[in-house]
């Protein structure tokens, strides 16, 4: 895996910091082709298991299931000249999922999501599967085979959604928050969200069906110093603090910043849930942002119990 | 002439009605008919909405952390719901 071009320590940090990286027109033409062609045949047979048509028989004339079974490893999950076997094989794409979920992922599903034309329904803000507990996490690749203009249907999310403790579609409330965004963008654009990032489908003003296929993959070891650490240790200091010594270049510089729609007390808090996810990815138990962790933990072992 | 309801939801900054709005959710009893929220975010403050003729009808308590769970982050902290009644017809 050494060949791939893994992530750098700014994009981890900014990953950590806003739930989702974005590789734009990554994915080449014959690429995004190809999946204009499969990607709607994968949702029938989605649909075709869901309704249970199949008769228990899915497999396709050379026996190769279009619906890989949770578990399978990423590797084996995807003919090398499918549609999302070829996606996941584009460099910057592999160097990513290496970097964030390691050399050996396993896919969790993956899943056609088809806005048609004229379909004006706001899907409800909602994180997937349930409420997880950190700091492990998985990854869901979104790509957009296709250009996705403005109000064409690009999926809405809310950076830095990612590690507040909610359950589905309990947010569904909110309907606007400031700083959201909705995709847009080239053909062959992926964005990776880590799993917590809130999001929904979004209304298609447009004249063409927008098509995107979501894959999730779930690590099968510590997500510990996978990415490219060459310039981490200079700049992973653990006592770096804005109301003290603030240093340009630092990791804690990106993990501290905030949304537009976090309230200022819970940005601290935030600052806090990235500091400890910091820490499971780099294995450094000391790191901290503006001091939250260590000066309640070095209280905490002044008390005798 | 009918009455119906139109309800807002406000998300603000701090505990304080007069914090900047960071996010915003309108329901809408009239169906369309009645007057719409036109601009992004539609107030500044929710004092604003206030000045805008809505009621105010519920604010966040303030609750002490959970034990364990102080610095959980989950749902916006500060929620407003407002309401104006709407003349139909």
């Amino acid at each position: 895996m050494s060949e791939l071009p893994l992530l750098t320590t700014d994009q981890m940090a900014s990953f950590v910091a806003r739930g989702f990286l974005r590789f734009d027109a990554v994915v080449p033409d014959d690429v995004n082709a190809q999946a204009m062609e499969e990607l709607p045949g994968l949702f029938r047979a989605w649909l075709d298991e869901f309704r249970g048509v199949a008769s228990g028989h899915t497999d396709d004339a050379d026996g190769e299931a279009p619906l890989p079974r949770s578990g399978t490893p990423l590797h084996d999950a995807y003919a090398p000249d499918s549609a999302f076997g070829r996606m996941v094989r584009v460099p910057a794409i592999a160097g990513a999922i290496a970097s964030l979920v390691g050399a050996a992922p396993v896919v969790d599903h993956h899943f056609v999501h088809i806005k048609t034309a004229g379909d004006l329904h706001a899907q409800g803000l909602h994180c997937d599967a349930i409420v997880d507990q950190g700091p492990a996490f998985d990854i869901q690749l979104f790509w957009f085979p296709h250009d996705v203009a403005p109000r064409e249907g690009g999926t809405r999310f809310v950076p830095g959604s990612h590690l507040r403790r909610v359950n589905m579609d309990d947010v569904a409330r909110y309907h606007h928050l400031a700083g959201e965004q909705y995709f847009s963008g080239d053909a062959g654009t992926v964005v990776i969200f880590h799993q917590g990032l809130w999001h929904a489908g979004a209304p298609n003003h447009g004249s063409r069906d927008r098509v995107m296929g979501k894959l999730r993959l779930n690590p099968t070891q510590a997500q510990v110093r996978l990415w490219d650490t060459s310039d981490l240790a200079p700049r992973n200091r653990a006592d770096d603090h804005m109301f003290a010594r603030m240093e340009p270049g630092m990791v804690a510089a990106e993990l501290r910043r905030s949304e537009p729609w976090y309230e200022p007390s819970v940005h601290r808090l935030e600052t806090v849930q990235r500091a400890r996810l910091w820490r499971y990815l780099t294995g450094d138990a000391d790191f901290d942002v503006d001091w939250y962790l260590t000066r309640t933990e070095r209280r905490a072992a002044l008390v005798t119990p | 002439m009918s009455a119906r309801q139109q309800v807002l939801m406000l998300w603000l900054a701090s505990s304080a009605l007069d914090s900047r709005v960071l996010g915003w959710s309108m329901f809408d009893g009239t169906a369309g008919a009645g007057p719409q929220l036109t601009t992004d975010p539609p107030y500044g403050t929710g004092v604003d909405a206030l000045v805008d003729g809505w009621r105010l009808l519920q604010m966040s308590p303030l609750i002490p952390p959970t034990p364990g769970h102080e610095r959980d982050t989950s749902f916006l902290k500060h929620e407003f719901l407002f309401e104006r009644i709407i003349g139909l017809g």
